[in-house]
């Protein structure tokens, strides 16, 4: 399975990552190769066997259901860049 | 609307559920706190920090599946859902993709011709809740509140299987009613507990492939639902009428303008990458678990119907109108109870006390009058203190906040008059100053008795006994 570069840059875009066009075909040739050893493993037959999500065997530990957590604005409004009557200010997001 | 064309819809139904933390932290869920003072490094997404998911909010949706009858999977997965938007500070919203806590399962509705339609369920998935961005008055910023980050959400997705907005608003209102009576989520519309996406498409009647659908997004009450809806579909049978074709796209209802628009098109940045999350293992349920959670399942809308219409006599219409909420359904088990008339308490409440919910736009839990004070006031009917007619301006002046039953009927001397002397003079009185018409009444004339009882109510000032009126009439007949 082969990647093109419009697609890497589509990946890019998605990821908000700024690829240079230089290196864009070495993108494409390196993910395509990545995609081909997994269609090898495609090969694989797989019936019966649960995917894996996670690589520990163990299951998730659950919380209950407390508050334990104090408000901590003001240490985490420290390193914010901008911010105002409490709110964290970013660049506008719509027109 | 024309007829040659069919309306398809399903709706996406977000429930935050009622929990006292955040579903991966321990920061607090209430609403309305300052800005930003209710996060943890967890919900701001400061590096090398770990969700760890809430119990509670597995429980919850765990309820729920049992509630629908749904499949509630054995080994469940958390996923990343990738995309980039200041309120959700980590780059990715942690949801549920391939595995969710709940699989298929179905609702019953009532249409409005009577018949029942089963609406399937397609799934129902945990996920955190995003902040709010607010882009007003920063001086070409936008603020950002994350308070809200991390707020579980139960999200319910509906299979396409309704064919008119009444359909869609019946669907959502029985889920509303549903996950308030498991105590799952508060239903508060108005804070945004309780909201839907609908995806709406349009297709020639009898073709079976679906058309593009367009997905409606965050709509906060029923009348926006219904609305919504309605001004899509024209939108879309006059696009494609007019030789147009409709794009896939994400749009926002503005009840304002009454319109839908276009928001973002959805065929180049809406691919959301979802793969499971390495910060969280596989959710492991029990069958145990999953039978103790039905077990221990609240009686549900549908079996206090039964229960109502089985042991208290109730109608249909009635005991559905009272359990479609459970805040009336227990104002009226307690008025019930306490007046031991289960028939007058629901006349009253589906009446006089709807009357008034519905004018002043309230829910019952904002009701002026309390259960206990509402059942002395029907008391004080069956113990014909009062006449019925002369109960409704007592209510009124219950509402109005001037005392209880008792303290309004004392002070405005509202008493019902019992004593047959003081009731036989106002008769007299009516048939000396209508003779002729007393004739008549006399002559067989049946009508006539409408007319004279109304007369002695009048004169009373609504205080007299009707049936006693009625009485002392035909005695002074013979």
């Amino acid at each position: 399975m082969s990647i093109e570069v419009d697609e890497v840059k589509k990946i890019a875009k998605l990821a908000a990552l700024n690829v240079d066009d230089a290196d864009l075909q070495s993108y494409a040739t390196n993910l395509s190769n990545i995609l081909d050893l997994v269609a090898q493993m495609d090969a694989v037959d797989t019936t019966g066997v649960t995917p894996m999500s996670h690589p520990f065997d163990a299951v998730q530990r659950l919380r209950e259901d407390k508050v334990t957590e104090v408000d901590r604005r003001e240490a985490f409004q420290k390193i914010a860049p901008n911010t105002e009557d409490g709110l964290y200010l970013v660049p506008k997001v719509i027109e | 609307m024309s007829n040659e064309w069919e309306v398809v819809i399903g709706l996406e139904i977000h429930a935050q559920l009622a929990t006292k933390s955040k579903i991966f932290s321990g920061a607090s869920t209430a609403y309305g706190a300052e800005p930003n003072t209710q996060t943890s490094v967890v919900d701001i997404a400061l590096p090398g920090v770990l969700p760890v998911l809430n119990k509670e909010a597995v429980h919850m949706a765990v309820k729920f599946g049992m509630a629908i009858g749904a499949e509630v999977s054995d080994r469940s997965v958390f996923d990343r859902k990738n995309y980039f938007y200041p309120d959700l500070p980590k780059g990715y919203q942690i949801s549920q993709f391939e595995l969710p806590v709940v699989g298929e399962g179905s609702i019953d509705i009532k249409l409005e011709n009577g018949d029942t339609k089963t609406i399937g369920v397609t799934r129902a998935h945990l996920e955190e809740d995003a902040g709010k961005s607010l882009h007003e008055d920063y001086a070409g910023m936008t603020g950002i509140d994350l308070n809200r980050a991390g707020t579980p959400l139960l999200e319910i997705v509906s299979e396409p299987d309704m064919r008119s907005a009444k359909e869609a608003v019946a669907y959502m209102k029985k889920i509303h009613t549903l996950v308030q009576y498991i105590g799952i989520c508060d239903g508060n519309m108005q804070e945004g507990s309780f909201r839907c996406d609908a995806n709406v498409s349009v297709r020639p009647k009898g073709q079976e492939a679906f058309g593009t659908r367009a997905e409606l997004k965050n709509i906060n009450s029923f009348r926006f639902v219904e609305r919504a809806i309605n001004i899509e579909v024209e939108r879309q049978i006059d696009l494609i009428e007019d030789g147009g074709e409709v794009v896939q796209e994400t749009r926002l209802y503005d009840s304002d303008k009454n319109e839908t628009r276009s928001m973002r098109s959805k065929e180049e940045a809406m691919d959301y990458r979802y793969f499971p999350d390495p910060d969280l293992l596989p959710v492991i349920l029990t069958e145990e678990y999953r039978q103790q959670v039905k077990a221990e399942l609240p009686e549900l809308p549908e079996q206090k119907q039964q229960r109502f219409m089985d042991e208290l006599g109730l109608s249909d219409y009635d005991a559905s109108v009272i359990t479609a909420s459970l805040g009336l359904a227990s104002y009226f088990e307690i008025v019930a109870e306490k007046t031991g008339d289960a028939k007058l308490s629901a006349n009253w409440i589906t009446g006089e006390l709807s009357a008034r919910l519905n004018r002043e736009e309230i829910e019952i839990d904002k009701a002026a009058v309390d259960a206990e004070a509402f059942a002395l006031l029907l008391t004080r009917i069956k113990d014909n203190t009062i006449s019925g007619k002369i109960a409704k301006d007592v209510l009124d002046a219950m509402w109005n906040g001037e005392g209880s039953a008792d303290e309004v009927i004392e002070s405005k001397g509202l008493k019902q008059i019992t004593d047959t002397g003081a009731i036989e003079a106002y008769v007299d009185e009516v048939i000396t100053n209508n003779p002729s018409q007393f004739e008549e009444l006399k002559g067989g004339k049946d009508k006539m008795m409408g007319f004279f009882v109304g007369q002695v109510m009048k004169m009373s000032k609504g205080k007299a006994n009707p049936a006693q009126v009625n009485e002392l009439i035909r005695n002074k007949m013979k």
